[in-house]
């Protein structure tokens, strides 16, 4: 006797229709803005090769002239930046994408130009410079996440210490020449200060106790008024210059 | 883990995107049959109406209720209140006498057996064609009972009419959310309406066609919800169930966040409860759109709170644990002197925030126009935040609570709910 209303069928489809289209939309522009990122890291990069390469140059040019004319426009300070930037892709991008281990790759390759640039300037000119080279590998490594805290800490702390971070895992073969120039093992964290190996986590205490010259360059202005023949560059991102004391 | 976690998160999005989507089409499809009754509504005839106030401690609100329904305009003699004191232990009884005299208004006194057998017993001595009830912490306005019944007199197939209920005492930051989530209700019920799929006759005035308990029987306890029950019964026998949005009823939103728990805990325990004991309608095309539609998403707003609150908690967990981490490996003092400095880059881009602003919007449009059917301007309020805010923080823990009782079996009751409410 009593009947329900006739499914409308066709409500039930157009409604599923708009409801997709949303979410292709919001896909949609989660990738645009995902590949806008990308490319904002892509160019980060390409401008610190250039600047690389600048002092590479300059320093070439220049090596048999007094060292105070040699800028270190090695952009340290971005380098770190762009670390950050490539380990949040890597969380909210995926760190199988493509394009993110490119730039991670890319970004492995400036940090051992600029490792090599920065110890030639730094025997060449005497300067008081502290280099750590930090492997970490992304999966079940709970200590890597608190040597990655420890690191961040003293470069804040130390801000003329330059820290270079490395996944241990990634496929370049300069990255593999370290690991085996310096004779990393795979237990990690491991790291490489001045040149020798320490494996398993170092807290802040220990490096500093194992590096007291670590406290000559703990704040910028203890250290001597810095050279800084600030060379602009075109790109619009602040060029942030290390200080560095020079003889 | 993660890809489990995102995929179950869109399918729940994608869910309730796609209610609300509904919910917005079958409203710019039907906006114009939504009536606004002038108040000097006449009727072609005016049949007879049972009012039952089934009571259990409601000395504070009892008195103030059957006057709003003696104010009714509708010819007295057509209209029969029948106040039921289902064994209070308050002055209850006391106060329902002082009506004794009243011609309209017919008084009883039984054992406490809970709602459903007042509602029974108010069933047994009604002789009208018509049957409705008042919660007595409600309070009806005078044009609300004539308005109703003009849907009646509209389509003699319709079997039930539910009323817009709103919240009349907004005097805290609680009862004003819930007056947020009433107006809201108020637009999502007349769509329910026009789709066939009301799936609650409110205890607040719902008026019934006698018909319906003559053909289906009386009220059952149904886990406390009988008009929830009631409902589902007669959508299963395909009774046509319509909601009137300017039929006005004012109601008591509970002042504190233990009342509303307890309110709550009831309604959602019962309609998990009720949706297992109809669970034969579920997807069935036969029984329309609260088959279809209706008890889904019923479900899947409980599953998803729980899902986005588990996620939430297990998110907030895990920052404070990542912070915990790194003061434990750095020291305090390091700790605090870490620069922290904002960057665009950083700011989230992933789709599930998009759905999740999306959803947020459609929620928020939801309540303005429910305001606006409820008589009001479609302003955005502070109060809007304050619903989205308190019910995403506190209405996981009674679906999750009553997930749990559903689940053991454990029943809460309307006379302990009412204790709690008028202690």
């Amino acid at each position: 006797m009593h009947q329900h209303e006739p499914n409308d069928w066709k409500k039930y489809v157009i409604v599923l229709f708009i409801t997709s289209s949303i979410f292709i939309a919001g896909l949609w522009v989660s990738n645009y803005l995902s590949n806008k990122k990308i490319n904002q890291l892509r160019v980060i990069e390409d401008k610190i090769s250039v600047d690389i390469m600048s002092s590479e140059t300059q320093f070439n040019l220049l090596q048999e002239l007094s060292c105070k004319d040699v800028s270190t426009t090695v952009l340290s300070s971005e380098l770190n930046s762009l670390a950050d930037k490539i380990t949040y892709s890597e969380t909210n991008i995926g760190n199988d994408d493509s394009n993110v281990i490119s730039l991670k790759r890319y970004y492995s390759l400036l940090e051992i130009k600029d490792y090599l640039l920065m110890k030639k300037i730094t025997e060449r000119c005497g300067q008081k410079s502290i280099f750590i080279l930090y492997f970490y590998k992304n999966d079940s490594c709970s200590d890597c996440t608190k040597q990655g805290y420890v690191l961040t800490s003293l470069r804040e702390k130390y801000p003329n210490l330059r820290v270079y971070s490395f996944d241990y895992n990634l496929d370049l073969s300069a990255l593999k020449a370290m690991v085996s120039i310096y004779k990393v093992p795979d237990n990690l964290p491991a790291i490489v200060i001045n040149g020798k190996v320490y494996s398993g986590l170092q807290s802040i205490e220990e490096i500093e106790k194992t590096f007291p010259e670590l406290e000559s360059i703990k704040k910028p202005e203890d250290v001597v008024v810095p050279t800084t023949t600030t060379k602009k560059t075109t790109t619009k991102t602040p060029t942030v210059v290390t200080p560095v004391k020079t003889n | 883990m993660d890809t489990a976690y995102t995929i179950i998160f869109y399918i729940f999005t994608f869910l309730s995107v796609y209610v609300q989507i509904f919910f917005l089409i079958t409203f710019l499809e039907k906006r114009r049959q939504i009536v606004h009754h002038p108040d000097n509504l006449e009727l072609l005839s005016y049949p007879t109406v049972t009012i039952a106030v089934p009571c259990y401690n409601e000395q504070a609100t009892i008195e103030k209720t059957v006057n709003s329904l003696l104010e009714l305009d509708y010819p007295k003699d057509k209209i029969s209140i029948f106040l039921i004191d289902d064994g209070s232990k308050d002055n209850t009884w006391n106060i329902i006498k002082t009506f004794e005299n009243n011609p309209s208004i017919h008084i009883f006194h039984k054992e406490n057996g809970g709602k459903h057998t007042a509602l029974n017993l108010a069933l047994e001595n009604s002789t009208a064609e018509f049957f409705g009830c008042l919660d007595a912490d409600s309070f009806v306005n005078n044009q609300a009972l004539k308005r109703i019944m003009k849907y009646f007199e509209n389509d003699p197939r319709t079997m039930a009419v539910a009323p817009s209920i709103m919240v009349c005492n907004a005097n805290n930051i609680l009862q004003t959310a819930q007056k947020v989530e009433y107006d809201m209700a108020i637009y999502t019920k007349k769509m329910l309406g026009f789709m066939g799929g009301i799936h609650v006759t409110p205890g607040p005035f719902s008026i019934f066609r006698k018909k319906v308990f003559d053909d289906l029987g009386p009220y059952h306890k149904a886990h406390n919800t009988e008009d929830q029950e009631i409902a589902l019964r007669m959508q299963e026998h395909g009774y046509k169930i319509d909601h009137c949005p300017d039929a006005r009823v004012y109601t008591n939103a509970p002042e504190s966040v233990v009342k509303l728990y307890r309110q709550r805990l009831r309604w959602i325990y019962g309609f998990i409860k009720n949706l297992v004991d109809y669970r034969r309608l579920l997807f069935r095309k036969k029984y329309g759109a609260v088959a279809l539609f209706t008890l889904p998403s019923g479900l899947i707003s409980v599953l998803g709170v729980v899902f986005l609150f588990i996620t939430i908690t297990f998110n907030i967990i895990k920052f404070f644990v990542i912070k915990f981490e790194q003061i434990q490996t750095i020291g305090f003092k390091n700790f605090f002197s870490l620069n922290y400095k904002f960057d665009w880059f950083f700011v989230n881009t992933k789709a599930a925030l998009f759905f999740s602003i999306i959803l947020y919007i459609l929620v928020i449009i939801s309540v303005l126009i429910g305001r606006k059917m409820a008589g009001g301007k479609a302003r955005l309020s502070i109060s809007v935040f304050y619903f989205i805010i308190i019910y995403s923080v506190i209405a996981p823990f009674w679906m999750l609570r009553a997930i749990y009782n559903a689940i053991v079996s454990k029943e809460s009751s309307w006379t302990f709910e009412r204790r709690v409410t008028n202690s």
